[in-house]
């Protein structure tokens, strides 16, 4: 697969690190290719997930900024299948608990509507929807919609959509997520360490689609790329700029 | 007969004129009068309800007069100042109560004085059922009734009569001096003569507290022709939201919930309700409050008026712009949730809420976000600990575990095999005795990895050897990211 080069060493999301990978692309690398993926502005991304793995709710969290108010809107296929979010883990996020609301829909209409209406409102940072399947009301139209309003009113919105075929959407980002064996614990060899995902950009405007492995960093709130080396002053193939960088 | 539970067995609550008239007297015992007249009919009093009534008939004779209160268990006073001429003078007013009275199958003792003691003295002691007294005969009129008449209780009326005085002009006569210091001490007015004397004739005030009538919050809007598209009610709606808001800011009130009645032609209604998290008068939020739930409504043959009320309010004061933002943002975070619910339903829009337990579906309970929770003391934080996701219940897997009591090796969970690659545990979390039953098993609770990365939160209920229940089971009970 033809790969953008460079890509292990920058980081995936986001606002926070926005300003280093920029510099380092500016300054030491000058590649196209290798600029932040993840959107620093807000807009409609769709993640494909199995509903046996709940790394896609995670790679979504990852991305929402922190302690901000987070609508969570809910199929009920969806909860019957793979449960109901833990108020308290989303803490794990940098979430703030008191921020997160929970709408149980009966079917995709009602999901649609109340995203729809969360869009409309500026005080949440972030709308999270999970839908069961391929439903019929989730067309072009609908995705259209939501994606419109989420670049008007800058509020992140994602779609996550479990056991769904990737039709037509009007998404401007769709991944297709799933867990990889997590990062060695550092104290533990046996219990399973921070999780990592496998995160594959299939459709996008702006980037060219690839596979990424990202891992989500809770100090600094953002998403990494799993480097291929863990000491990455060991690898040859980074440049000494690069080396130097990591290493800081 | 009215019968009352009394302390030795039930005694007589109230009589009919009839058993009155042959001996029965209130208080007296059942057992002894059916001894003295076998014949009696007892039915079984009930004060409760009888206050109602008597506090409607207050509400109802408002038609008189605009001041009513219910006095004591069967009386009610009115204050009848400057409307008796809207009746033609007050002989005609008597006349009209009488009257109306009788219709409700009521015997009214009816008595118009200058003041509150004074009428109750006229009604339930004077000479006719229905008198009058002007100023001028006040004293005279009084005079002649015996002290009881002048509001006292049983044992100040005894004290009275074994003194030797019978009538209020006994009393009245009397040296003030000497009676004042007499009862000095007594505050109770039932029981000081000399309050009560006042207050008759008229040297003491007397107010008459009548109940606040508060008009219904609601705005009414007639249509010229009947209506039957259905469209046309967001208008309404949309109007009524307008003209509810100037009657809600007179009465500086917030409406929590409301209800939109529309009166058909054939003359059924339909109404729909809404509710709010906080107290507002948003023309325009209330208005969005019935999106969608007006296409529920029948038009049948049409339309002719709507009505939107407040059937829940809340105080709320005038309101000014917030100076920063936050205020702001809070106000449309609180109109999104009203939104959501009205749509929704109360219990699908929720936000979570800590508990004081440690097992994880007791330590966290998902509240309506619409309501006010207050905060649970001693909860627990397990933001650590716990997965992303938690299943609804807890569900069976099949598990092969290397060790008995130890993680297991592989596990089948929904007809699908996962191979533990890693795991942490057992995090032990103990059965709520004051809860539980005795036979409620430990949980061993286990993060799980499989092979390809997906992690699990198991547990073991129980273990091999606790003697509550067989072999120990093991459950999937969250799905972490």
């Amino acid at each position: 697969m033809d790969e953008p080069r460079f890509k292990h060493d920058i980081s995936l999301v986001s606002n926070d690190n926005f300003r280093d990978a920029r510099d380092l692309v500016d300054d030491s690398i000058g590649d196209s290719t290798a600029r932040p993926i993840l959107p620093f502005k807000p807009q409609l991304v769709e993640l494909f997930g199995h509903f046996r793995d709940a790394g896609v709710a995670g790679f979504a969290l990852a991305q929402i900024p922190a302690g901000g108010r987070v609508l969570w809107v809910q199929e009920r296929m969806v909860a019957l299948e793979t449960g109901r979010p833990f108020g308290q883990a989303f803490a794990r996020f940098r979430g703030d608990p008191d921020n997160l609301v929970l709408a149980c829909s009966r079917n995709t209409t009602d999901l649609l509507w109340t995203m729809e209406e969360g869009l409309k409102n500026c005080s949440l940072s972030a709308i999270i929807g999970e839908i069961w399947g391929d439903p019929r009301v989730l067309d072009f139209t609908a995705t259209k919609r939501l994606a419109m309003r989420a670049e008007r009113r800058g509020v992140r919105v994602f779609l996550i959509r479990f056991q769904g075929h990737p039709d037509l959407s009007a998404a401007r980002q769709r991944w297709n997520i799933h867990s990889l064996p997590s990062a060695p614990h550092p104290y533990d060899a046996k219990a399973p360490g921070a999780p990592r995902w496998n995160a594959e950009l299939f459709r996008a405007r702006t980037i060219r689609p690839s596979t990424w492995q990202a891992q989500y960093d809770r100090a600094a709130h953002r998403l990494d790329l799993v480097p291929a080396f863990p000491d990455g002053a060991m690898d040859p193939s980074q440049p000494a700029a690069l080396r130097r960088w990591r290493g800081r | 007969m009215l019968a009352i539970e009394g302390r030795h067995g039930p005694v007589i609550h109230d009589a009919n004129e009839a058993a009155l008239r042959i001996g029965m007297k209130r208080g007296a015992r059942i057992v002894d009068m059916r001894a003295l007249v076998p014949s009696l009919r007892v039915e079984q009093a009930s004060p409760a309800n009888d206050a109602a009534d008597l506090a409607m008939l207050a509400d109802w004779s408002r038609r008189w007069c605009p001041w009513t209160q219910v006095d004591g268990i069967d009386g009610l006073l009115l204050d009848t100042t400057g409307s008796d001429h809207l009746h033609g003078s007050e002989q005609a007013l008597l006349k009209e109560m009488q009257d109306a009275f009788r219709k409700l199958d009521l015997t009214p003792r009816l008595a118009i004085a200058p003041t509150i003691g004074a009428a109750w003295a006229l009604a339930r002691y004077g000479a006719e059922d229905t008198d009058s007294c002007t100023p001028g005969k006040l004293t005279a009129k009084l005079d002649p009734l015996p002290v009881a008449a002048l509001r006292l209780e049983r044992d100040t009326v005894q004290l009275l009569n074994r003194l030797g005085i019978k009538t209020i002009a006994e009393l009245a006569g009397l040296p003030r001096e000497a009676l004042v210091r007499r009862f000095r001490k007594i505050e109770e007015k039932n029981a000081n003569p000399v309050i009560r004397l006042d207050q008759a004739v008229g040297r003491q005030p007397e107010l008459l507290i009548a109940r606040q009538a508060r008009p219904p919050l609601r705005v009414m809007r007639r249509l010229a022709e009947p209506l039957l598209d259905i469209t046309g009610l967001t208008q309404i709606l949309r109007d009524l939201c307008g003209d509810l808001k100037p009657v809600l800011e007179r009465a500086h009130k917030g409406a929590r919930g409301l209800a939109f009645t529309v009166y058909r032609v054939d003359g059924r209604t339909c109404s729909s309700e809404a509710r709010t998290s906080r107290a507002t008068r948003d023309p325009d939020h209330l208005a969005s409050l019935f999106d969608g739930k007006l296409e529920r409504i029948d038009p049948g043959f049409g339309i002719e008026a709507a009505t939107l009320e407040t059937v829940d309010g809340e105080e709320l004061g005038a309101m000014q712009d917030g100076l920063t933002e936050q205020a702001e943002d809070e106000l449309a975070f609180s109109q999104l949730i009203d939104r959501l619910v009205a749509r929704l339903g109360m219990t699908s829009v929720l936000r979570p809420a800590r508990r004081g337990s440690y097992l994880p579906e007791r330590g966290e309970a998902w509240v309506p976000a619409s309501e006010e929770d207050a905060p649970v003391a001693h909860a627990v934080d397990r933001s650590a600990a716990t997965p992303l996701r938690l299943l609804e219940r807890p569900e069976e897997a099949e598990v092969v575990h290397a060790v008995p009591d130890g993680p297991p090796a592989l596990f089948r969970w929904r007809h699908q095999q996962h191979d533990v690659a890693r795991s942490q545990g057992p995090e032990r979390i103990a059965p709520e005795w004051w809860r539980e039953k005795s036979t409620a098993r430990l949980r061993d609770y286990y993060h799980i990895e499989d092979s390809q990365g997906r992690r699990f939160w198991l547990f073991r209920e129980g273990l091999a050897d606790d003697g509550r229940g067989s072999n120990p089971r093991w459950f999937v009970h969250g799905l972490d990211a």
